[in-house]
């Protein structure tokens, strides 16, 4: 028999045999124990493997990450804050922390702007689920195969060729270009067109959880609304939108960190090439292509050290929400 | 109840976001714990390859070069290369006789990330078998885990039939741990000899006499030359070839070996010229600058064929028959190559190089087997009949037309070989010469920041790690 096969089988068996035999173990231990006590006793338990899962496979990298990226190419001596210095003086490594500000921006609030948009739009009309599903199927393709679809559309040939690319197609009808849209580096335009592409597939996913948010907000509270003579825009704007709050923050917060990944686009689109490059690529191109362990790891943290706060003030609104119920 | 439902959706939202949040935030990290992981094996690696000869386990237990028998029946040697689609067809011809004749099986895994795939290999442990190695200087750093080919290829014979350049190209520290399984003649100068008949009896002498036949011959095509560097994350390495091909023969060898092995400067003189007669050839390309940093190098060749044609010459290895519009083009009739010319006399008859390097990380009875078969002249042979490839070994000459057998005659006969610089540099001195490429042709005024640039990257790629 395959291997692989094998392997299915003991996954989709064995795990939760495993699982379920964790769970009376502990109830085992559990039984010479207090009622009281166990009470306390059992999360715990339960979260145990987790917890210890969490510390091998998060907490222990995360803390030899920060320990390279204090020392040299191979890891054998530390140099300080060399790789710091090196990061934020380097012109290659501050264009990508620049593009990734960029991505940041720009790329939250063209999914969460769209999504919303969408999702209340879409609320009003008979074929949602035919919309929605439209709308939500980029996310189900691949970043590398998006990246080979987008550029198809982006491609450029040769003035006076025929243009085989979607876009220079489409702006030859009007007799202009063609225009290398990947290579047009002022004001960012191609870093743009990139973010674009990543819009294209999360507006999807946003669009989805704004919507069951949507869902969830009482139509008696709007048909008040609506007795009471507010227009249907003051009802987006004073009762929907507030209501819709603490959705969009985790919406935005997931975006956040997709825009501070964001690697396979430009990886496959431009390669880094013409200003485009961003982070997550230094750190692969520091660590794989460079081999220097130390630079990589620097670059890691310094990601690391940005999406914190934001997940920091997620966790801070989930909890004050939970203190309200 | 009513508002039972909006709180529980709002509940489940926020879960939903959170566990999305979670598994995001958790991949990011996990895709920095290779750096983390690998404190160990790592830095063991560079650090090992500095001191020499410390390669106590490596070489251990070459025993007896194997010959193939029944014993190696049901076993499988694990293979991962650059080659797909046509390329890794030829393999598959080329390795089955051997499995016909072992039993064995090769498994082979194609990719393009060879280099990502080995770099953690090494630093992790888990690697295939046998192995095509991104290029010389990266051979030169995994030498330590790279098992010596001494005691498994039959050396004598090897040898004779190889070309010496190639042979010392694949061992270090008096080791063997690389041999070419495949190779390329950089520098040929393709043509449609139904536009250009002259040239091909003829070939110019000189560059110079080159732009002079340019000049004369102008209204025979839209532009000169023909030119495309896209080629994904390696995009530019094209451009290097013509920045390499240039160097051999405007500054010679002497000042090419200097420069590869870091001891020349980006900024130099003589470097910085040859940027400048690539930036000419730039400047006459089919399409400008956006067309050649938009157009892959496989099918940088087809305004050839067009009619009117695109251009006159492309400049391209001996491997580009292989490829887009050459693959369905007539060999002789629809496309013939001359050499690159002479710039300085000086140096007259250098070649430039380059080849697929194997290497052997596991020694297992039948990865040795196929290791000793892949460099024998009846395998080679296989896959040099099938095209698009020329052999290190002397005795393969079963070449399907007089095209790669003129090829092949040139890198045999090679007064001056040298192999593909960029590919001797260090990685990271490569790839950064790949975007520098890219960045030229986009905006060549930008030529000396590129270079000062590449001379800061020269500065800590080739420091000692």
């Amino acid at each position: 028999m395959d291997p692989r096969l094998i392997t299915a089988i003991i996954v989709v068996v064995g795990v939760p045999a495993v699982l379920i035999g964790y769970i009376i173990l502990t109830e085992q231990i559990l039984r010479p124990i207090p009622d009281r006590r166990r009470v306390t006793l059992r999360p715990w338990l339960w979260l145990l493997p987790a917890l210890l899962f969490l510390a091998v496979f998060l907490i222990y990298p995360t803390i030899g990450t920060i320990i390279h990226s204090f020392q040299n190419t191979a890891g054998t001596k530390f140099i300080g804050l060399d790789n710091y210095v090196y990061f934020f003086t380097s012109p290659s490594t501050l264009g990508a922390l620049k593009n990734n500000v960029l991505w940041v921006i720009l790329l939250t609030l063209l999914t969460v702007g769209f999504g919303m948009m969408i999702a209340v739009l879409v609320d009003r009309v008979r074929y949602e689920t035919v919309a929605k599903a439209i709308i939500f199927l980029p996310l189900a393709i691949s970043m590398v195969a998006a990246s080979v679809i987008w550029r198809f559309m982006f491609l450029y040939n040769a003035p006076g060729e025929t243009q085989t690319g979607t876009l220079n197609a489409i702006v030859g009808l009007f007799g202009l270009g063609p225009f290398p849209w990947l290579q047009i580096q002022d004001f960012s335009f191609n870093t743009i067109l990139l973010i674009v592409v990543m819009a294209w597939m999360w507006t999807g996913f946003c669009m989805v959880i704004i919507s069951a948010a949507l869902k969830g907000i009482s139509a008696e509270l709007l048909e008040a609304a609506r007795v009471d003579g507010a227009n249907e825009w003051q009802v987006f704007r004073r009762i929907i939108f507030p209501l819709l709050l603490p959705t969009l923050a985790v919406v935005a917060t997931t975006i956040v960190i997709t825009a501070l990944k964001a690697f396979d686009i430009v990886y496959v689109m431009t390669g880094g090439n013409f200003d485009t490059q961003v982070m997550a690529q230094s750190m692969i191109q520091e660590m794989f292509t460079n081999g220097n362990f130390g630079r990589a790891s620097a670059v890691a943290v310094v990601l690391l050290i940005t999406i914190v706060p934001v997940m920091a003030l997620n966790i801070r609104r989930f909890q004050a929400q939970e203190a309200i119920r | 109840m009513e508002e039972r439902t909006n709180r529980r959706s709002r509940i489940a939202a926020l879960i939903a976001g959170a566990t999305l949040l979670a598994a995001a935030c958790s991949s990011g990290t996990a895709s920095s714990s290779p750096a983390a992981s690998s404190g160990g094996g790592g830095s063991a690696a560079p650090s090992a390859a500095a001191s020499g000869g410390a390669s106590a386990g490596a070489s251990g237990g070459s025993a007896a070069p194997s010959s193939g028998g029944g014993d190696l029946a049901g076993q499988s040697v694990t293979v991962i290369g650059t080659w797909g689609g046509d390329e890794e067809k030829a393999f598959h011809q080329m390795v089955a006789p051997w499995e016909a004749q072992t039993g064995a099986k090769v498994a082979y895994t194609g990719t393009r990330d060879l280099n990502t795939v080995l770099t953690t290999g090494v630093a992790s442990g888990v690697l295939p078998d046998l192995a095509g190695l991104p290029g010389p200087g990266q051979m030169t750093q995994w030498a330590d885990s790279l098992k010596d080919l001494g005691g498994v290829l039959d050396v004598p014979t090897y040898t004779s039939e190889t070309a010496p350049a190639l042979v010392k190209l694949g061992t270090v520290n008096s080791k063997l741990v690389g041999v070419f399984i495949k190779t390329a003649v950089k520098g040929l100068i393709w043509f449609d000899p139904k536009v250009l008949a002259d040239v091909g009896t003829t070939p110019p002498a000189t560059w110079d006499a080159l732009q002079t036949y340019i000049t004369t011959n102008k209204s025979k095509a839209q532009s000169p030359w023909c030119l495309g560097v896209e080629s994904g994350a390696a995009s530019g390495w094209p451009g290097t070839d013509w920045i390499e091909d240039i160097v051999l023969r405007q500054a010679g060898p002497d000042v090419y070996q200097q420069w590869y092995q870091g001891k020349v400067k980006w900024t130099d003189a003589a470097i910085k010229t040859a940027w400048t007669t690539f930036g000419d050839v730039v400047k006459n390309s089919f399409g400008g600058s956006a067309t050649v940093n938009s157009t892959n190098f496989a099918n940088a060749g087809d305004p050839l064929f067009k009619t009117p044609p695109g251009c006159m010459f492309l400049h391209q290895a001996s491997f580009i028959t292989g490829l887009g519009g050459f693959k369905t083009a007539k060999s002789g009739t629809d496309y013939n190559f001359f050499q690159f010319p002479d710039i300085n006399t000086q140096y007259t008859g250098a070649v430039e190089g380059a080849g697929d390097l194997f290497g052997m990380f596991h020694d297992t009875p039948a990865a040795k087997s196929l290791m000793a078969y892949l460099v024998t002249a009846p395998a080679q042979d296989i896959w040099v009949k099938i095209g698009g490839a020329l052999s290190a070994n002397k005795n393969a000459t079963d070449y399907p037309d007089d095209i790669s057998k003129r090829s092949a005659a040139i890198l045999t006969s090679a007064k001056i070989f040298a192999f593909d610089a960029s590919d001797l540099m260090p990685t990271a001195m490569n790839d950064a010469f790949w975007k520098g490429i890219v960045a030229y042709i986009k905006d060549p005024s930008q030529l000396d920041s590129i270079l000062s640039n590449l001379d800061t990257v020269q500065t800590s790629a080739y420091a000692a790690p």
